[in-house]
C-alpha cells in the first residue's frame, strides 16, 4: 500500500512543530489531498499539540517531549499525540458553544478537532489522542461540452 | 506606536483604528500573547475605541487566537467601544461558524464595509 508514516518526539518549540506539520502536509500533498483537507489536518494537529503542551504537560519541565505518530494513505490520515502528563477526561470539558460559555476565552481546541476529524479517540488514561481524517470523495468531472 | 517587534500593521482612519496581522499563521502562543498585549494597548489608548481587525493576510489561526480575540472583544465592550472583524478567508470563517463565534463578533466581508458600520 502507498503509505507515508513516521514517529517523532517533539518538544514545545515552534520550529519543531512547523517541521512536523510540514512533513504531514507534504505527505498529504503526495497522496492527493485538497487544500481544505490540509487546512483541517493542520488545525487538528496544532490544537492537539497545544493541548498536550499547555494542559498535559502543565507542571512538567518545559522540554518534556510528546510523541507524535502519523500515517498518511490515499484514503485517510491518522494522527496520534501522546503527552507525558496525568491525562484528562475529554467529556469534562464544557461546551464552548453554549451561550453562557461563548465569551470564555478558552476550551475551543477540542471542539475544533472533533469538528474536522472523522474520528477522535482518547486512551483510558486520557493522555493520548488518536484522530482520523478521511479524504473526501473527489468531485465528479464536469460534463464535456459538445 | 508599534515597535520593531510588532506583529501588527496599524492604521488610523478618523477615530477608528485598523489592525492587520503581519503573520500569515496566528498559531504560536507566545506571538498570540504579544498580539493580544499590543491590541490591548491600542484599546487603552482611546476612550470608546473603534477597532477593526482585518484578517486579510491570515491563512491559519488556532483556538488560542480565538481566545485572544474574545479577550479583545470583552475589553472593547468594557471600554464602551466597538469591534469589527473583516477580510476573513472562507476556511477561517468556517472556524468562526463551528465555534459559533460568528454570533459573538460583528464580522464584515471587507474592511471598507466594516469601517462604514462604526456608529
Amino acid at each position: 500500500m502507498n503509505l507515508d508514516e513516521g514517529r517523532v518526539l517533539i518538544r514545545h518549540d515552534r520550529a519543531q512543530t512547523d517541521a512536523l506539520v510540514a512533513s504531514v502536509l507534504d505527505a498529504m500533498t503526495r497522496h492527493g489531498y485538497p487544500d481544505a483537507s490540509r487546512f483541517a489536518v493542520r488545525l487538528a494537529l496544532e490544537e492537539a499539540l497545544s493541548n498536550a503542551f499547555r494542559h498535559g504537560h502543565r507542571g512538567l519541565p518545559h522540554d518534556t517531549p510528546a510523541t507524535v505518530e502519523f500515517r498518511v494513505s490515499d484514503a485517510d490520515v491518522t494522527l496520534s499525540i501522546e503527552d507525558r502528563g496525568p491525562g484528562f477526561r475529554a467529556d469534562a470539558v464544557p461546551d464552548p458553544t453554549l451561550d453562557e460559555n461563548l465569551e470564555l476565552p478558552s476550551g475551543r481546541g477540542l471542539m475544533l478537532i472533533r469538528a474536522y476529524m472523522a474520528s477522535v479517540h482518547y486512551n483510558d488514561k486520557g493522555n493520548r489522542v488518536t484522530m482520523i481524517y478521511r479524504k473526501p470523495a473527489a468531485k465528479p468531472a464536469p460534463p464535456r461540452s459538445r | 506606536m508599534p515597535s520593531d517587534s510588532s506583529r501588527l500593521r496599524i492604521k488610523r482612519s478618523g477615530d477608528a483604528t485598523q489592525v492587520e496581522f503581519i503573520d500569515r499563521n496566528i498559531l504560536d502562543e507566545a506571538n498570540i500573547q504579544l498580539i493580544g498585549d499590543e491590541i490591548a494597548s491600542i484599546i487603552d489608548d482611546r476612550p470608546k475605541p473603534k477597532l477593526l481587525v482585518s484578517f486579510a493576510n491570515v491563512d491559519h489561526l488556532s483556538s488560542a487566537a480565538l481566545g485572544m480575540l474574545i479577550s479583545v472583544n470583552n475589553k472593547v465592550r468594557a471600554a464602551g467601544g466597538q469591534l469589527r472583524l473583516a477580510d476573513i478567508d472562507p476556511q477561517i470563517f468556517e472556524v468562526f461558524v463551528i465555534t459559533k463565534l460568528n454570533k459573538l463578533f460583528e464580522i464584515h466581508e471587507t474592511s471598507a464595509d466594516a469601517m462604514k458600520s462604526f456608529k
